[in-house]
């Protein structure tokens, strides 16, 4: 390990150096405690969700607290945990490095950004904890503005001031990757990684004011029955869902496009070659993020809309998704001829390219207008998204965060174990997910207390994966604050790895590099790179393309 | 009920085997690329497994035929998908004109279903086999969804207008229907059943029931007492357009547009009488918002469909000229 590092640079570890650090790592680590906590709340909700539908009368609760329970998981999981996850942990800790700079373009905003999301996180789980949240978490008007007699404003506040967190962090990425790059570092020399942050900054900056309105709007029907979406005042109720829908589809990609932008680092990492078709992958983040933004009513073909608007959204939603599967095709073919090892980073990278598949494909269900008419609203949708934002975007972060902990630490983990973890996740997210297709078709509707009796096979398996599925949870949590203090040190670049990231210090200085760098290399290249101490140049078997 | 599991649940509907085979030949298409990836995947994870700790693998940069090969191969796919979804969805909404037509009213958290001849049934509603289905559905509150598995369709119901949904029955039975929209405390419990019945059973199940007032009964009191008849005067000398034949027809607008007189168009005449003024009539009448509930709107558009086989009087109606009821 080196003697100066940011995790020890300024004098002790007073708790000051922390809150008010300006280094974009250390952010990424107050990030990385704060949506560990929400994490751990969604988590816990989920798993007293899934205890409650063990029978048909409902184990565990009451239905105003079963009701609150799905709202508030939905709330901390999506505004609090996914949504930032990836974004402002590790795209915060890595942007910089991985371009070559010091650190990002608004240092100080970025630890604003921070705070914005602290204090939205305090609203919240103050709604949570003065009578609770039960609208769902997507506050449909008039039940969430008028009707309901939950916490509503305090909630609505804090993911409106959350908002702004969203909003800097995008801006702050954007910015920086234009204009500090290293040199040599070229727009396709970038990681991809870095592409996909890039389109996920875009929909950042330009969804999340809509939500933000949004929400707005409805807290001012519901303290002032002002008549925006309320038919008694005047209002109409499905305005609500086009506004909300223009952000919150898109909000799935700022979700799933990071975690692609992982597994794109992970697999020719671990296959020790240059991706296969780099630009059609960068591409195909930008072609997702705007094409996200023109989806939007596919979460309403049964609200009565046209049959016009449903037949162009029906069609738009079937485009985003080429731009999906160009990915998976790409990563498969990167696979081909490689020299491919099962380190844990890898075991996950290949985990999520199998649950995005399975969310990716179901997809296409909903989509089906035709399908869509019996399929909407049940358990169907919540099997999609879950195999998508947790199957996807979940395994992506945690694969993310096993390649990505010895530059943050400085350590390695237990190599076995987080194997082992890694396929617990696997199994236990299909045991738990996968029925939920079945009782989707079998028409049992989503945000059910209670249920007929004959879909309680199904949901006993549910749960029974879920209880897997949080031991695979569980185990990275503590083997990695295990390794924090007692694992090997790792290096500067144990896998090895060819991103600029890798060419400094684990754990980096604050500075992040000692003399800044120069690219002069093409991303994702073994060949050409005898830096990294491998087998590169040394005779190999003919193949086209070189560098 | 059933001791098996079953994967799908009992088509009872014209759109169940339609809605079915769209999803057999989705699924069929997604298990092959999910098959063919995880054992491309599989395959070469072993086959090119690392063989020393330092190899590297070969570099392969991009092949634009491959690229191109698999975008247009997953396009053409997915437009079939969308086409074939489409033609089921376009039927799904345009209702036939034969219909057997139900009021829906949903509030939370129970449902209030009207037969055609008033009889009124609480989370329950029974059909006959093989006539097309109307539902008219409206909300009191916040927005419900009607959902029947077995037939395999669901609306929304939306408060402050109206929604439609139809179909037709194919197998007698008793099935499931759930509100799927998200409406509240008790949205689980916001169910029943649709019985199915043989045409016979159900023309004595209508005449034995009894109990239930004529809808359109009702509506004619309403029209008495909220003082409607006082301008629309079924003679057309009134200060307002005669309602005789209004049902169906074309109504020639102020502006010079025409409008199909459905029961969205009469229901938003009654709330918000200024949206659609008829041609050569003064926008006189006074909003009924927030004075009448869904089942009084109901009740009056029901009595005012009911006027449909009314002499129309040649001076005196909305009714545009040249076509009546198509």
């Amino acid at each position: 390990m080196p003697d100066t590092h940011y995790l020890n640079a300024t004098y002790g570890y007073g708790i000051r150096t922390w809150l008010l650090t300006t280094d974009h790592k250390r952010i990424a680590l107050l990030y990385l405690c704060s949506v560990t906590v929400f994490f751990f709340i969604g988590g816990v909700l989920a798993t007293m969700i899934r205890i409650h539908l063990l029978t048909p009368g409902g184990a565990l609760v009451t239905p105003e607290t079963y009701n609150k329970l799905f709202t508030m998981h939905g709330v901390a999981m999506i505004f609090f945990f996914l949504i930032p996850s990836i974004p402002a942990v590790l795209g915060n800790f890595l942007i910089p490095l991985m371009i070559g700079a010091k650190d990002l373009a608004f240092p100080k905003i970025n630890l604003l950004s921070w705070y914005i999301y602290i204090i939205g996180g305090c609203f919240v789980l103050y709604s949570f904890g003065t009578g609770g949240l039960d609208t769902g978490w997507t506050f449909y008007t008039p039940l969430s503005s008028v009707y309901s007699n939950s916490a509503v404003t305090p909630a609505v506040v804090g993911i409106f001031i959350n908002g702004f967190s969203s909003i800097l962090t995008g801006l702050n990425f954007i910015v920086t990757i234009h204009t500090m790059r290293a040199p040599g570092m070229t727009w396709f020399r970038l990681p991809l990684f870095a592409w996909a942050h890039y389109a996920t900054s875009l929909v950042m900056i330009l969804g999340t004011p809509v939500i933000a309105i949004t929400l707005l709007l409805a807290g001012l029907e519901r303290m002032f029955h002002l008549g925006f979406f309320n038919p008694a005042l005047g209002g109409d109720p499905i305005l609500f869902q086009h506004l909300f829908w223009f952000y919150s589809h898109p909000a799935v990609y700022i979700m799933v496009l990071p975690a692609m932008g992982v597994v794109s680092e992970i697999i020719p990492t671990f296959a020790r070659k240059p991706i296969f078709g780099y630009s059609f992958i960068a591409g195909s983040s930008i072609a997702i993020a705007v094409i996200g933004f023109l989806v939007w009513a596919h979460h309403m073909f049964v609200t009565g809309e046209s049959t016009y608007a449903a037949l162009t959204f029906s069609f738009l939603s079937y485009l985003v998704a080429i731009p999906s599967a160009v990915k998976v095709f790409n990563w498969t073919a990167t696979l081909y001829k490689g020299s491919i090892s099962w380190d844990p980073p890898m075991v996950y990278a290949l985990g999520f390219i199998g649950l995005f598949v399975i969310g990716g494909l179901t997809g296409l269900f909903l989509a089906c207008l035709g399908l869509d008419i019996h399929i909407h609203d049940t358990y169907f949708v919540v099997a999609h998204f879950h195999y998508i934002m947790v199957g996807g975007a979940v395994m992506g972060y945690v694969g993310g965060l096993h390649f990505w902990w010895p530059k943050i630490t400085g350590r390695l983990y237990p190599d076995s174990l987080s194997r082992f973890a890694a396929v617990i996740l696997f199994v236990g997210f299909n045991l738990t997910f996968f029925p939920q297709f079945i009782l989707g078709y079998l028409g049992m509707p989503r945000r059910y207390h209670t249920y007929p009796p004959e879909f309680q096979v199904l949901n006993v398996l549910s749960t029974a994966g879920a209880s897997i599925l949080a031991l695979g949870y569980l185990l990275p949590m503590v083997y990695l604050a295990w390794s924090m203090r007692y694992g090997k040190v790792a290096g500067p670049n144990p896998w090895p790895a060819t991103g600029l990231e890798w060419k400094t210090d684990s754990p980096p200085p604050t500075e992040n590099f000692h003399v800044t760098p120069e690219v002069t290399w093409e991303p994702y290249d073994y060949n050409s790179r005898p830096d990294l101490g491998l087998a590169a140049g040394k005779p190999l078997a003919p193949a086209h393309g070189d560098d | 009920m059933q001791s098996q599991l079953p994967l799908y649940p009992p088509e009872a509907s014209n759109f169940a085997p339609h809605v079915d085979a769209l999803m057999v030949f989705i699924t069929s298409v997604c298990v092959f690329f999910t098959a063919g990836i995880t054992i491309a995947i599989v395959y070469f994870f072993f086959k090119y497994h690392r063989k020393a700790p330092d190899a590297v693998g070969i570099p392969i940069h991009e092949d634009s035929r491959l690229e191109a090969a698999w975008m247009i191969v997953p396009l053409i796919l997915a437009m079939a998908m969308f086409g074939w979804g489409a033609v089921v969805y376009v039927d799904y909404r345009h209702t036939p004109r034969d219909t057997l037509d139900i009021y829906v009213t949903g509030k939370q958290w129970m449902w209030k279903l009207q037969q055609p001849n008033g009889l009124k049934e609480i989370n329950e509603l029974h059909v006959p086999v093989g006539r097309n289905i109307r539902l008219i559905l409206a909300s009191e509150d916040v927005i419900h969804d009607f959902f029947v598995p077995a037939f395999r369709v669901k609306m929304d119901v939306v408060p402050g207008h109206y929604n439609t949904m139809w179909f037709r029955p194919t197998k007698a039975g008793r099935y499931h229907f759930f509100c799927s929209q998200y409406c509240g405390t008790n949205h689980a419990l916001m169910g029943g059943w649709v019985t199915v019945m043989e045409p016979s059973d159900y023309a004595a199940w209508l005449s034995g029931s009894s109990g239930g007032s004529d809808q359109v009964v009702a509506g004619e009191k309403l029209f008495a007492e909220k003082a409607c008849i006082t301008c629309h005067v079924p003679n057309g000398t009134g200060r307002s357009p005669s309602l005789n034949g209004l049902y169906g027809a074309q109504v020639l607008l102020a502006d010079g547009t025409t409008v199909t007189a459905d029961e969205a168009y009469i229901r938003e005449s009654i709330l918000q009488p200024n949206a659609k003024i008829v041609a050569g009539y003064q926008p006189l009448m006074p909003t009924f918002q927030g004075q009448l509930t869904e089942e009084q709107i109901l009740a009056l558009t029901a009595y005012i469909k009911s006027l449909q086989s009314q002499p129309v009087p040649v001076k005196g109606s909305g009714i545009a000229p040249p076509t009546g009821k198509k």
